[in-house]
């Protein structure tokens, strides 16, 4: 395989972010977004170039060392990539739709003064995305994981205008943090037991360890602390909705396709130790079903078009890691490339959406749009289709495999997922209905302007409804006479797991009747769920109500998020702020104790000294007098 | 070594009372630079602890039969009439400045 060609993956984005970057302010507007958006196909061509290079190579996976980066005693970290199956079908996932959200960015940022700036960010992210899914070591990974969560902030920062704008950069950023933390604390232990952080070198050395070890148990719970952070899972999830404030293409690439994958990137990455800690792998289920759950029932009240989908990511990615902790690894790999195309076009359709209304992002002020972007209306309405999972489109097979490998090991975990599928359905249409049919809402002034999107902006978004709709074909599983190719191809990447715990990796037991049933109740969830947001928001035409009108009970709770940032707000930052009063007024205090104290000490000295310098010269005399009286009677009598 | 002999006419004053002698006028001098507050008085008192010392160098010179303590007190008569030259113009420019003489006013030191 060619180096050159492989080390172009990365390196081409980064170029782009320095060329925009420095010269963001001179270099005209067309050639910024060529240049940005031509350093991303380049990648991609180069990602493709390398896959087939990799397939002729009879799929070796292997490790390309660029350079010894660390190398304290012991411990040796270079710097280098690996190229395996798994850092592939990230590659041509960042790349490819990475790719076509550039393009995206061309048309609706068109009147934005950053745009230049905005495609720097956008390289620069591809930039980290690629090193961390390349590197061949947890700390290489570690660089991207930190850089990602940069780009995430200075993106959803972008118009750094608006103070709220701001704050929900720094939520974001400072959750990940948390995340980050556990993250480090696991990287420190693998160094700690392992004495290196190639993922090669670790993983032989787990093989040779019992199942449940305690060690390994620590390690995982603390990797899937930072997966927690970075792929907004519960309890640290409440950064990805606010994350919303970023301009849309934003959104779609990090908050939807890339980043907030990072963690189950991660756990597949790391699928020997997880296999090796089955107590980790119930947590992971559990959290996952539960944000699942969790997400999909606020996504039902939301009534921002953004937030809807933020929240449906949330619970995407809920399922994700339901499908780790159930060890179906290759099919979470199948979701998380469904979801990459399903979500970031329902994402740029929204963008559409908004930039026709000129930024109105509320789905009480749209409706009835699909006659006036009737190619956004069918490629939002193909990405529904899919994530709703209903066949034949990606989100069905990809979620229908999740869940009957969650059937299989736990029946009260697939109910859950069920019962998200359903609100999932819900939620999708009841936005679709809403945005694109019925009667206009908005202002008259907003209907004049309604206009179908520029062809930068449409043509991303057949493409991506293309591998939408055809996107699960790659892993149709046997019980529809497929050969599940992905999982096939994902297959060399758990021998090792395999060979650590045999028993853990036992072949689908479900036979294909059973499966054709969970199919069946699956997809039939889903379409009465979808029946009933067709009863209510198109044959009853409902609206949701205004903002002003009074909520009672249950609604209430739930439009309100479950109060959850309030109860965070309770919980930490107003402690923290309390706390942080307290120590700036507990140091001013002892500043003041000690500098100013000194002068005052001095002051208080001298003001005595002061004292006897009376002016008097009366006194000087007789202060003389004694002083020669005091020094003679030492001198004669005393001495 | 011989014992200088001292002349008759000196031993007719034991040296007791010039020491006595002195001694007062020292104290006397003592107490009129504190008690007093007339600039000029207080500068009297001082020329008068100065001769009470000049006093007491002679009359050891003279017992020991020694003629350096006679030398001192010369030279101490020639700085003492130097000094009161020079504190003389301080005290008339005093009183040129302030009107006044009396040091209990001149507190311009005070700290």
């Amino acid at each position: 395989m060619p180096i050159t060609l492989l080390i172009l993956i990365p390196l081409l984005p980064l170029i782009g972010f320095l060329i925009n970057g420095i010269g963001f302010r001179h270099i005209p507007k067309g050639a910024a977004g060529l240049i940005g958006s031509l350093a991303a196909l380049g990648s991609f061509a180069a990602s493709v170039a390398v896959l087939f290079a990799f397939k002729e190579g009879g799929s070796q996976p292997m490790v390309v060392s660029l350079f010894d980066w660390i190398r304290v005693g012991e411990l040796n970290i270079p710097f280098s990539f690996q190229i395996d199956q798994l850092s592939l079908l990230m590659l041509m996932i960042i790349t490819g739709v990475g790719s076509l959200i550039h393009i995206y960015s061309i048309g609706y940022m068109k009147h934005d003064p950053g745009f230049g700036k905005f495609f720097s960010f956008l390289n620069l992210f591809l930039f980290f995305m690629l090193l961390l899914v390349l590197g061949s070591n947890y700390v290489i990974m570690f660089i991207g994981w930190e850089g990602v969560g940069l780009c995430s902030y200075l993106l959803i920062g972008f118009w750094n205008k608006n103070t709220d704008f701001n704050n929900a950069a720094r939520k974001a950023f400072i959750m990940n943090r948390v995340g980050d933390l556990g993250f480090l604390l696991g990287i420190f232990m693998i160094m700690n037991a392992f004495g290196t952080v190639e993922y090669t070198e670790v993983f032989r050395q787990a093989t040779g360890l019992p199942v449940g070890d305690h060690v390994v148990f620590a390690i995982t719970m603390l990797l899937f602390v930072g997966a927690m952070g970075k792929s907004a899972q519960i309890p640290l999830y409440t950064w990805l909705p606010d994350a919303m404030a970023g301009p849309t293409p934003v959104s779609a690439l990090i908050h939807a396709a890339t980043m907030v994958t990072a963690g189950i990137y991660m756990v597949i990455r790391s699928n020997v130790l997880y296999t090796l800690a089955p107590q980790t792998l119930e947590i992971v289920a559990v959290v996952g079903a539960v944000t699942a759950l969790f997400a999909a029932s606020i996504g039902l009240l939301q009534n921002d078009i953004k937030k809807v989908l933020a929240y449906s990511t949330v619970s995407q990615l809920g399922y994700m890691f339901l499908g780790l902790g159930v060890m179906a690894y290759s099919a979470s790999m199948f979701h998380v490339i469904t979801h990459a195309f399903f979500k970031a076009l329902l994402f740029l359709g929204a963008g559409s959406v908004i930039h026709a209304m000129s930024d109105e992002q509320d789905i009480r002020f749209m409706g009835g749009l699909r006659k006036k972007l009737p190619i956004t209306f069918i490629t939002f309405a193909i990405a529904t289709w899919a994530i709703a999972g209903l066949p034949p489109f990606a989100g069905f097979f990809s979620k229908d495999e999740i869940l009957a490998h969650a059937f299989e090991h736990n029946k009260l975990l697939w109910g859950i997922g069920l019962l998200g599928s359903a609100m999932t359905s819900f939620y999708m249409f009841r936005l679709l209905f809403l945005t694109f049919f019925g009667s206009f809402r908005g202002t008259p002034e907003q209907a004049h302007h309604l206009h179908e999107s520029p062809a930068s902006m449409t043509i991303p978004l057949i493409i991506l409804a293309i591998l939408s709709a055809l996107g699960g074909f790659i892993g149709v599983p046997e019980a529809l006479g497929g050969t599940h190719q992905l999982a096939e191809f994902m297959s060399p990447l758990f021998d090792a797991a395999r060979q650590a715990n045999p028993e853990a990796f036992g072949v689908l037991a479900l036979s294909h009747s059973e499966e054709y049933i969970l199919m069946g109740v699956s997809v039939g969830v889903a379409l009465i769920a979808g029946v009933v947001a067709y009863v209510m928001y198109i044959s009853k035409s409902a609206v949701p109500a205004p903002e002003s009108e009074a909520r009672t009970g249950v609604e209430n709770v739930v439009y309100h998020k479950y109060y959850i940032d309030e109860l965070y707000d309770t919980v930490f930052v107003k402690p923290m702020k309390t706390l942080s009063v307290l120590l700036v007024s507990f140091g001013e205090f002892f500043i003041d104790l000690f500098v100013e104290g000194t002068g005052k000490l001095v002051k208080g000295l001298a003001n005595l000294g002061r004292q006897t310098q009376t002016g008097s010269i009366a006194y000087y005399v007789f202060a003389m007098v004694v002083g020669i009286v005091v020094i003679l009677f030492w001198n004669l009598l005393l001495k | 070594m011989q014992e200088p002999s001292i002349p008759d006419i000196v031993q007719l004053i034991p040296l007791k009372s010039y020491l006595i002698l002195s001694t007062a006028l020292f104290v006397i001098g003592i107490l009129g630079v504190l008690i007093r507050r007339n600039a000029i008085v207080i500068f009297m008192s001082v020329e008068l602890m100065l001769n009470s010392v000049n006093l007491i160098l002679i009359a050891f010179s003279s017992y020991k039969s020694d003629p350096s303590g006679q030398v001192f007190v010369f030279f101490i008569m020639a700085v003492a009439a130097a000094e009161v030259a020079v504190g003389l113009a301080i005290i008339v420019m005093i009183y040129r400045n302030t009107r006044t003489i009396d040091v209990g006013f001149l507190n311009k030191l005070k700290g």
